[in-house]
């Protein structure tokens, strides 16, 4: 009987494992991300295919086939000699300016100008956080410019200015006006109501809670329905506003609840200790929330703020139910017309829109990152 | 500001926070009060000046005019209260059929944002953008006159669909099934196989908390649900017959005709709102922990019962809040409907009633009664499920 055999020794050094398959590259990248395992590889068929199928089309339609120049439907029918049309571009570069100002004087569109000028340099220095005096900023964005604004768009005969009717205003012009209005007055409402709804006074309380739940409970439509049909009724009247300002209203009642909710959040993450230190100092109500509370809560809310806003930009398009010229309602109008009327002009009214509309809003979501990040810098260790 | 403080003597009434608070909310209400008073006279005057006599006298008055999609009986010779009701219902299908659309696109995209293959995680991501950054007027008006407006106009060059429908500009038709007599034990025997379902799916639960071994619950509850009325129909000789759409000279007569509207109303309000249901199910999903899925891999619990037990139940808690919100805003942007000719409630009430009987008072107030009571419901019913799905402490 052999002895047991109780070690073994290898007699040569086992050969090295190969080295893994590559762990980066574009080879291995693929891999890990589109082919780890069959129901991803599947995934990812279907992907290119999706794509495949929609992106060569929306490329060749809105540029390869887009026509770019052109005076009348003509240019963007099909003929035989090119059968298949894209875009109409043509149709937006000729209506650009009604797109634009709407039915605003052409000798006085200089104004129209001059206000988007006015608007762009506010918000520059309102979004711009480091920028310098922006206590004057604020006087100037949500007092002079208002003002400024009203005088300068809708005229004052004794300053030379003719009176526009704002029947006259259309297009970006009215989009910009209503989403302004929408910040500029609905803003102070808006603090005034969250102030009032976290009030240690319950009259004071109850009317803010009654009017954002009722505000917040109703859609947009009928707030502009009983802005425009209702308000007459009940001023006098000599009073009666027209139908821009009417849907104005609305648009800054509807505004004003969101915001204040917005606000409301921004109130409630203030620790008490900053309520009671003020108050230890010897403040009023008024200069412990002017003071202390509101530039803090303020600025923590401003991404939350901007997303209303994004969300209020994009509701500015109802206003055209109330029958307002907005941008929409421009293209709307224009795309109908006989003297443009095609297969493809809608669409690329739309698309026109569709950008108007994702270039703002993206850029305010963008911003509201940026601003997110920015506050969080003295959390990040 | 305790009682104490404001009864100390020698100080003023004017510096008094009791007394100051009692003046300032005094003079809110009667500012109120005066401005509600100063309306009320004004309106009346003016109602009167325009003689429109006041109060909802116009509700069975003959509306005379007619609905193009009605789910209950109305003719043009109904009333203005019937009218009404028409446009709420069609109001609320939309709705209801809106999120369970958008639940189901929503979910879908928020988990398809989340996966580890690079293309999908992108392709979710570019949705989510494109969409919730066009506004949803702009999205309902390319649906319906761009989308629905290209299809075909000729009943001859309708799309068909397989199994007997057809697609053209003036809607979609489809095979309407028509039940015969026997129909109904079917039905019956429907909503016994729901209960019996229910039933074991307790039981089952019951049982696996108890014993710690899980009868199988989805195929028993599929079994429950589908097996007796399909036993049911079938002793009845399959009471059921289609009504397909026949295509006639001019138009489609027979079987289940759907609005165009109503078919751009929907997709255009499921797929704005998945866009906003993604997000929230992809911050519910990333708010739970990563050591939670260790722990239950840990544990040897499969993957599906990993995401089934531990991973779900807890991202529901971030999910339900906003996910009510988006509910409540799909049943509010049902209005837009007003922009398209979908008759819902504030196209028929609000515009057509509104503009016959000037009643701008009772009717607006209605509508806004109507929206305000749904979203008081619905956050109801969320908040009972939220209160269940909610973290339980000692």
């Amino acid at each position: 009987m052999p002895p047991l055999q109780t070690a073994f020794v290898a007699p040569a050094p086992i050969p090295a494992a190969p080295p893994p398959r590559s762990e980066t590259g574009v080879i291995a990248w693929l891999r890990a991300n589109l082919f780890s395992s069959s129901l991803n590889i599947a995934l990812t068929v279907l992907c290119v295919l999706l794509l495949f199928w929609t992106v060569p089309p929306l490329v060749k339609f809105l540029l390869l086939d887009a026509v770019w120049t052109g005076f009348d439907r003509e240019s963007c029918l099909a003929r035989p000699e090119r059968p298949v049309v894209g875009a109409c571009w043509a149709f937006v570069a000729e209506r650009l300016n009604f797109f634009i100002y709407g039915f605003y004087p052409i000798e006085e569109r200089w104004r129209v100008d001059i206000f988007f000028a006015a608007l762009a340099f506010g918000i520059g220095w309102m979004t711009w956080l480091d920028a310098p005096r922006r206590g004057l900023g604020m006087l100037y964005f949500f007092l002079a410019l208002p003002v400024a604004s009203f005088v300068l768009l809708y005229g004052a005969p004794r300053l030379g200015l003719p009176i526009v009717e704002t029947a006259k205003w259309g297009g970006v012009l009215v989009t910009v006006v209503v989403a302004a209005v929408g910040i500029v007055v609905a803003l102070p409402i808006g603090i005034l109501l969250a102030l009032g709804r976290r009030s240690s006074m319950p009259a004071v309380r109850l009317f803010s809670v009654i009017y954002i739940e009722f505000v917040r409970g109703v859609p947009l439509i009928t707030v502009l329905f009983m802005a425009s049909v209702m308000l007459p009724l009940f001023l006098p009247e000599v009073w009666s506003p027209d139908k821009l300002l009417r849907a104005l209203i609305g648009v800054a009642m509807f505004s004003a609840a969101y915001l204040a909710e917005v606000v409301r959040a921004g109130l409630q993450a203030i620790p008490r200790g900053q309520y009671e230190a003020a108050q230890a100092l010897g403040l009023g109500y008024w200069k412990v929330m002017y003071l202390v509370i509101l530039p803090q809560a303020l600025k923590i809310t401003i991404p939350n703020m901007v997303n209303s806003a994004i969300g209020l930009f994009k509701d500015t398009t109802l206003v055209f139910v109330v029958g307002i010229f907005d941008l929409l309602k421009t293209v709307e109008a224009s795309r109908i017309d006989p003297k443009w009327a095609t297969p493809v002009t809608s669409v690329t009214g739309y698309a026109f829109v569709g950008l108007f509309y994702f270039l703002g809003c993206y850029a305010m979501s963008r911003y509201s990152r940026y601003v997110e990040a920015r506050l969080a810098q003295g959390e990040r260790r | 500001m305790d009682a104490a403080e404001s009864a100390k003597p020698g100080v003023s009434l004017l510096n008094n926070p009791r007394a100051r608070a009692i003046a300032y909310q005094a003079l809110l209400c009667a500012a109120i009060a005066a401005l509600a008073y100063g309306a009320i006279t004004t309106a009346s005057a003016n109602l009167k000046r325009a003689k429109i006599a006041s109060g909802f006298g116009f509700w069975n008055d003959t509306a005379g005019f007619d609905i193009s999609q009605t789910l209950i009986e109305y003719s043009i010779t109904s009333t203005y209260g019937r009218a009404f009701w028409v446009g709420l219902l069609n109001t609320l299908l939309v709705a209801a059929i809106g999120i369970v659309l958008a639940t189901v696109l929503g979910f879908a995209v928020g988990i398809a944002r989340l996966s580890r293959n690079w293309l999908v995680s992108r392709l979710a991501g570019l949705y989510v953008e494109v969409i919730r950054n066009l506004p949803l007027l702009l999205q309902l008006l390319f649906w319906y006159n761009a989308v629905l407006n290209a299809l075909p106009e000729r009943l001859q060059d309708s799309i068909r669909i397989p199994g007997g429908g057809y697609l053209n500009r003036r809607g979609l038709f489809l095979p309407e099934p028509v039940f015969g007599s026997g129909a109904g034990i079917a039905l019956s025997a429907l909503v016994f196989g729901i209960i019996a379902a229910i039933a074991y799916r307790s039981w089952a639960k019951r049982r696996r908390e108890r014993t710690g071994f899980a009868p199988p619950v989805t195929v028993v509850v599929l079994a429950l649900v589908l097996a007796p009325p399909l036993v049911a129909l079938a002793l009845a000789g399959f009471p059921v017959a289609f009504d397909y759409p026949q295509p006639g000279r001019f138009n489609i007569h027979g079987g289940l005709e759907i609005l165009p509207e109503f078919i751009a109303l929907l997709i255009g309000l499921s797929t704005y709102t998945a866009a906003f249901i993604a997000e929230a199910v992809r911050a519910g999903l990333l708010a739970v922990p990563r050591g939670q899925t260790e722990a239950a891999q840990s544990l040897g619990l499969s993957a599906w019962r990993t995401v089934r037990f531990v991973v779900i139940p807890q991202a529901m808690r971030v999910i339900v809040p906003p996910l009510t919100s988006q509910y409540l805003n799909l049943t509010k942007n049902s209005s837009l409907a007003v922009a398209i000719g979908y008759p819902d409630l504030v196209h028929i009430f609000a515009g057509t009633v509104l503009n016959q009987t000037g009643q701008a008072v009772e009717v607006i107030a209605l509508t806004m009664a109507v929206y305000l009571s749904i979203s008081l419901f619905t956050s109801l019913l969320m908040n009972i499920y939220n209160r269940r799905v909610a973290i339980v402490e000692r």
